[in-house]
């Protein structure tokens, strides 16, 4: 563990999103605090409508909270109204996204949706695309990466989705149910990568499951209930003073 | 860095290139619309090109012999070669009718005086005799040696010609100008029957004893000495507009420059036509233009979800904005292309002259990109209003 890693890749304080107004507002999120550390996998477990997706969306600069303050490896994405103006390229350089869907371009074969993102971030193409291809055989479909998106399996696409999460190197990976559409021996496979990528790259890793097979893996767990978060199991890392997470 | 128009448009080739030709046949129609408009300009034009007159002779008060009725003295033009500058005075005669017996045409004939310079011929020889012979345009489909029953005569087709058309379009047929007299006025045997009994029983017209009354008064009626307008070349020098005016002052007729005589044909005779075209044309640029611009904002339309999930991995605004203007512009060039080969194609089977000028073109193109330009704006508007969140809900 070096000086880094004891600033949280992740840090929230006292984040809280409400939608509506007036009568009908409905508070999604209500005074979460959460601190992510690099190299850590954190499992976040919640019911249905707990407000699991609400802080994905949050964390990942594609949702506004209503208030609180979130950074990401040391930068402020939000602070009680203000907001971070570059949200694009923060989200490109430092974050990785995977969904329950795997929502990958169409019009890109396999190889091309992994590479893209590097490419945004101005790295040449045969780079990236050796980038694409390594993740792809990582990820055991490198004999799919000529292939168009909707010639793939449901397995196969999420896999893509998860090496394009990963194309970047980001500092943070947010994932919402990433081994859903996947069986469980490939839901472990994926799950070790997450691990692998964490401990070796250093990242931060933010898994919403539902699935019991992984839960084990995590080192923390964190359950969501009525908008309120809860450590249920982890090692107790205490969260960062103020100074810290900025 | 990928061309993410390239790779779209790549995707589903297939429907953008059908798109794009669907879009292309309405160019395509529009563009025609125009062509039949500079048909009609042009073929104006060139019946006055191939009449080949400084100026025009008409009867007085009228816009003849085309945009109205004109009947002239067939020996009117004596007078005509006795002013000071006239070189030359021809009388003509013009007549729309339908002819043919296996494939009825219809079209314009031209009656040519002696000495008159034939029309430039593709194939055969000028008419030779002083009766029954024709020179036909292509676009009639008669061929040499053909022979045309036109009322009571039989014809026989000597020249052909092309590009010879009246401003309606029908293709020009040149006779000899006694012929096309006979053709204008002459009654069938019945009408004369019954108007020489009419003459006959009129005890005044026949008085007994005296038969020649009757013969002169039918000489009178049945035979036509008049012709539909008189063409005049002036001698190196003397001014059209002048001479017009001394014409009309001094022998009671109405003369027109040939460049009155052309404002009169396009002006007065196709402006209704013209105008109806014109407005066809405006309503069918209209629609086209908002077909494509539906087409280009739909397509942005059906691939938001993709571009929230681009702008949600970070892609910059720039790339995706480029993208929809590429396939907009392609659009619209795909489209330019097709309509531009179908008008080209279809252009000769219109039965009216198609002219498609190089100045349209263009000018369709400008305005198809314009089109194209202004709707990927549209398209442009709700892909950067789209949020990244939008990928991933529902």
């Amino acid at each position: 563990m070096n000086v880094k890693d004891h600033i949280p890749a992740i840090s929230v304080r006292n984040l809280s999103k409400t939608y509506g107004h007036g009568r009908s507002a409905v508070t999604a999120l209500k005074d979460v605090n959460l601190a992510v550390f690099p190299g850590e996998v954190v499992g976040l477990l919640g019911p249905s409508g707990s407000g699991k997706t609400t802080l994905l969306q949050c964390l990942g600069a594609i949702l506004d909270p209503s208030g609180g303050k979130i950074s990401l490896t040391g930068e402020t994405l939000y602070e009680n109204g203000w907001r971070n103006k570059d949200r694009r390229a923060l989200r490109r350089d430092h974050i990785g996204f995977i969904f329950q869907r795997p929502y990958l371009i169409p019009f890109m074969d396999a190889r091309d949706n992994i590479a893209f993102p590097p490419m945004l971030q101005g790295k040449p193409n045969k780079a990236a695309r050796r980038r694409a291809d390594e993740l792809l055989a990582l990820l055991e479909v490198a004999h799919r990466a000529d292939a168009r998106i909707e010639a793939l399996s449901g397995g196969e696409q999420q896999r893509v989705a998860i090496a394009r999460a990963l194309a970047n190197d980001p500092p943070v990976i947010l994932a919402d149910e990433p081994t859903a559409p996947l069986d469980s021996q490939r839901a472990l496979i994926v799950m070790k990568l997450l691990q692998q990528t964490a401990r070796q790259a250093r990242t931060a890793i933010i898994v919403v499951t539902h699935d019991d097979n992984i839960i084990p893996l995590f080192e923390r767990i964190y359950r969501l209930r009525d908008g309120i978060l809860h450590e249920e199991r982890g090692e107790g890392r205490e969260m960062p003073s103020p100074a810290a997470a900025t | 860095m990928i061309s993410l128009a390239y790779r779209d448009i790549g995707n589903g080739f297939g429907r953008y290139l059908l798109t794009g030709l669907g879009i292309g046949l309405l160019i395509g129609v529009t563009l025609t619309m125009a062509g039949v408009f500079r048909g009609m300009v042009e073929d104006g034009r060139a019946l006055l090109k191939a009449a080949g007159a400084d100026i025009w002779v008409v009867q007085r008060n009228t816009l003849g012999p085309f945009a109205e009725p004109s009947s002239l003295p067939d020996d009117f033009y004596h007078g005509l070669l006795a002013l000071d500058g006239v070189a030359q005075a021809r009388n003509v005669a013009y007549l729309t009718l339908e002819i043919g017996a296996q494939h009825k045409v219809r079209v314009m004939l031209q009656g040519l005086a002696p000495d008159t310079p034939m029309p430039p011929l593709i194939a055969g020889r000028p008419i030779s005799r002083s009766h029954y012979e024709l020179i036909v345009d292509q676009r009639s489909r008669f061929q040499l040696d053909d022979i045309i029953h036109i009322h009571r005569h039989d014809y026989r087709v000597v020249g052909i010609t092309r590009g010879m058309r009246s401003p309606s379009g029908d293709p020009m047929v040149f006779l000899p100008l006694k012929d096309a007299q006979k053709i204008q006025f002459l009654k069938d045997n019945d009408a004369l029957y019954r108007d020489r009994k009419h003459l006959a029983d009129n005890p005044r017209l026949n008085p007994p004893g005296n038969p020649f009354v009757l013969d002169a008064v039918e000489q009178t009626l049945f035979s036509n000495h008049r012709v539909n307008a008189i063409l005049v070349n002036l001698r190196p020098g003397y001014d059209a507009q002048r001479l017009a005016d001394d014409i009309e002052k001094w022998l009671r007729v109405t003369a027109y420059p040939t460049k009155r005589m052309e404002r009169i044909l396009i002006g007065n005779l196709i402006a209704t036509a013209s105008r109806q075209i014109g407005m066809f044309l405006a309503i069918l640029t209209i629609v086209t233009a908002a077909i494509i611009a539906l087409t280009i904002y739909s397509m942005t339309q059906t691939k938001l979800r993709e571009i929230a999930v681009l702008k949600l991995i970070g892609t910059p605004n720039l790339l995706i904005s480029r993208m929809i203007l590429l396939e907009a512009v392609g659009l619209g060039l795909i489209g330019f292309l097709g309509g531009k080969l179908a008008a080209t194609y279809w252009a000769p089977l219109f039965p009216k002259h198609v002219v498609l000028l190089g100045k349209d073109t263009l000018l369709a193109l400008a305005i198809t990109l314009t089109i194209c330009v202004i709707a990927s704006i549209a398209g442009i508007r709700a892909a950067l209003r789209v949020p990244p969140s939008s990928a991933i809900s529902g």
